[in-house]
């Protein structure tokens, strides 16, 4: 059997009640209490911090940039999902 | 894929840096950007965790708490920094196992400055002042770099250090203000730290091999020779403000280039110990491969641990 | 001068004084890069702890000491920490085995302190175990994952114990200063922690499928200043700035 070493996780820290969590990088643990203590450590030492996740990378499925074209492209044109395709008089208030 | 498709490319590549556009992980980019950033990025982490040992030998000596509470908060920085930049390089498919292995097998380096000596308490306001201050003239145009695993964790480090070489320059003033005695300490520091921060920002331009690639994907925004001529016209002006003398009877003002001229740099030293034969060299490794030896049944018991703590739950739920 | 207040504070500044020199040794050479940031963030914890009880007993000393004087340049036997904390990382085991029996300990005492009379020891204690909470937990996980990792570890786990139990009962002792001050409704009676000590370290250890010891034989002294003989070397460490260029500022 070969060697176990601690896996890779992504830590997500909230900054601050209201805000979402954002990924502030990755860390290795042995399990998912230890990755969350390390986050504590590591990433929170200047109170940077009120709420942690902690997701092993490898549970982590990313999409394929080779497929952006297909996967984000299609998005680009359709001018009609935003209020600046709408003309509208300067006299209609409040829209 | 065809060497024309290569060749294409790594053209699309090259554009989309220049339009400073970030490369991500997955993205296709050519065996030699991978190569290239894995070796620097982890070079730069290796000296961070070295870097730890040259100060971890002060802490218990501090002269004072509040002096020993910013040397541990500083150097357990260094580790943190450490892991950001070892967590960049493993976004390029290599671990962070595989790097201890050809850092503790001297394959890989890391900055020859941690090679030196730290004799006397002044040693830790000469290396946040000096070498830390070195470190920064570097590390803050990576901020901006090409590949973005690498410039977030360098925006991350820039911030954090923002104190360490405030800390350093804090000591020795309080030396250089300080009795003859802590006057002649600072002094001492200064004069053996000087030349081999200067060596640290690497070789002249000439010897120097990896520049121009490095320029053009913004692992590197400046020349060895400019960043040293940066360093030493913001560094002089900091020690006549305290009084100190730097250490080179060649220094001068130059009014026409608006910047300090100085003396020969001693290459020959700076390539004995790049070449392992510097004054810690032996010492530096021992303490890396020691502590990761001695760890080593500490991980796998943690390891060993995690694995039960699953089985009982996959059983329990069972 | 209030003789006793004084002591009392020593008597708890020094445990976390040389506790926190004791996790500081630790730092650059723990066994992976996050444990050794984890155990960095408990010796300066325990430092910032030391800096409040100083600075607050040089008040009461009132004689032109500063906190720095006070940690620094007492002699072996003026110093008033138990023996346990003083013990060496001899490997990781002793290390976190010696955090987590004072830390249990230390939070018992602390949930006390909090409730004394004297308003500065009750603000400290307020902020300070809230730090100790999360020492003990991760020092508690630490145990059990050594001593119920592998073969090896539950060994030196096992080992780091024993060799440690002999330290825990001078934990519950009290001196002349510490008697006074329960009496004053300042200081936390420490002989009643005893019990609940031991419950919750043998539960834990039970859990960490290790073996709560069984000797009686316990080793006392530090709280009177009479250490084992590892605590000059760490002495000679901690005072060499200020032994060997005396009455400088830094």
């Amino acid at each position: 059997m070969s060697k176990k070493h601690w896996p890779l996780w992504e830590i997500f820290v909230r900054s601050k009640n209201g805000l979402e969590h954002r990924h502030f990088g990755s860390l290795h643990a042995a399990d998912a209490e230890m990755a969350l203590e390390n986050a504590r450590d590591v990433y929170t030492r200047r109170n940077e911090g009120v709420s942690i996740w902690v997701v092993e990378s490898k549970n982590i499925t990313a999409s394929n940039p080779e497929h952006n074209g297909e996967l984000f492209e299609p998005a680009q044109d359709k001018v009609y999902r935003h209020p600046t395709f709408y003309d509208l008089p300067d006299e209609v208030k409040h829209m | 894929m065809s060497e024309e498709q290569i060749k294409n490319l790594e053209k699309q590549f090259e554009e989309r840096i220049l339009r400073d556009e970030k490369i991500e992980p997955k993205d296709w980019m050519p065996e030699k950007y991978r190569q290239t950033h894995i070796r620097q990025m982890s070079q730069h982490a290796h000296s961070e965790v070295v870097g730890m040992l040259p100060e971890g030998n002060w802490i218990t000596r501090a002269p004072s708490l509040r002096r020993k509470v910013a040397l541990l908060a500083k150097i357990q920085d260094e580790a943190g920094h450490g892991l950001y930049l070892y967590s960049a390089c493993e976004t390029l498919g290599v671990s962070r196992n595989e790097l201890y292995d050809q850092l503790h097998s001297g394959k890989a380096k890391y900055s020859s400055i941690f090679n030196y000596p730290t004799v006397t308490w002044a040693d830790m306001g000469a290396i946040g002042w000096l070498v830390d201050g070195a470190a920064i003239i570097n590390q803050v145009p990576l901020c901006n770099t090409s590949y973005g695993p690498y410039a977030r964790a360098m925006i991350r480090v820039c911030k954090e250090e923002s104190f360490h070489q405030r800390q350093g320059y804090e000591i020795m003033m309080k030396l250089a203000n300080g009795t003859p005695e802590q006057k002649e300490l600072a002094q001492d520091a200064l004069n053996r730290w000087w030349w081999p921060s200067l060596m640290m920002l690497g070789p002249t331009d000439a010897e120097s091999v990896h520049t121009e690639q490095s320029m053009k994907w913004k692992l590197k925004r400046k020349s060895n020779d400019d960043l040293r001529q940066q360093f030493i016209d913001q560094t002089v002006p900091q020690a006549e403000l305290i009084g100190l003398t730097i250490p080179d009877p060649d220094l001068k003002w130059n009014e026409e280039n608006k910047s300090y001229d100085f003396g020969d740099i001693n290459w020959d030293e700076f390539w004995q110990v790049v070449k392992g034969h510097g004054p810690c060299n032996k010492e530096r490794m021992k303490a890396r491969v020691g502590a990761w030896e001695e760890g080593e049944w500490v991980r796998d018991a943690a390891m060993a641990y995690a694995e039960k703590k699953q089985e009982r739950k996959q059983k329990q739920a069972v | 001068m209030k003789e006793n207040l004084y002591n009392y504070i020593l008597g708890i500044a020094d445990n976390s004084l040389i506790l926190g020199q004791r996790m500081g040794e630790l730092c650059g050479h723990g066994p992976s890069l996050e444990t050794d940031i984890a155990c960095t963030n408990i010796s300066l914890d325990l430092f910032g702890q030391v800096r409040s009880y100083f600075q607050y007993a040089a008040k009461i000393a009132g004689d032109g000491r500063n906190e720095d004087d006070i940690a620094m340049l007492r002699k072996e036997r003026e110093y008033k920490n138990v023996l346990l904390v003083e013990q060496p990382n001899t490997n990781f085991a002793y290390s976190i085995g010696r955090q987590f029996l004072f830390d249990v300990y230390h939070l018992a005492f602390l949930a006390e302190q909090q409730k004394s009379a004297d308003l500065t020891l009750s603000a400290i204690a307020n902020k300070c175990i809230k730090e100790v909470s999360y020492h003990e937990r991760f020092s508690s996980d630490w145990v059990r994952r050594l001593g119920d990792g592998t073969e090896e570890s539950n060994k030196k786990m096992q080992e780091a114990i024993n060799d440690l139990w002999a330290y825990t009962d001078e934990l519950f002792h009290q001196t002349e200063a510490d008697k006074a001050m329960v009496v004053e409704g300042l200081g936390v009676d420490v002989t009643k922690l005893k019990d609940e000590f031991y419950k919750s370290v043998s539960d834990l250890l039970e859990e960490a499928n290790l073996q709560t010891p069984e000797s009686k034989w316990f080793q006392k002294g530090g709280k009177e200043g009479i250490h084992t003989e590892h605590l000059g070397f760490l002495l000679s460490d901690l005072q060499y700035m200020q032994r060997t260029y005396p009455n400088m500022e830094w």
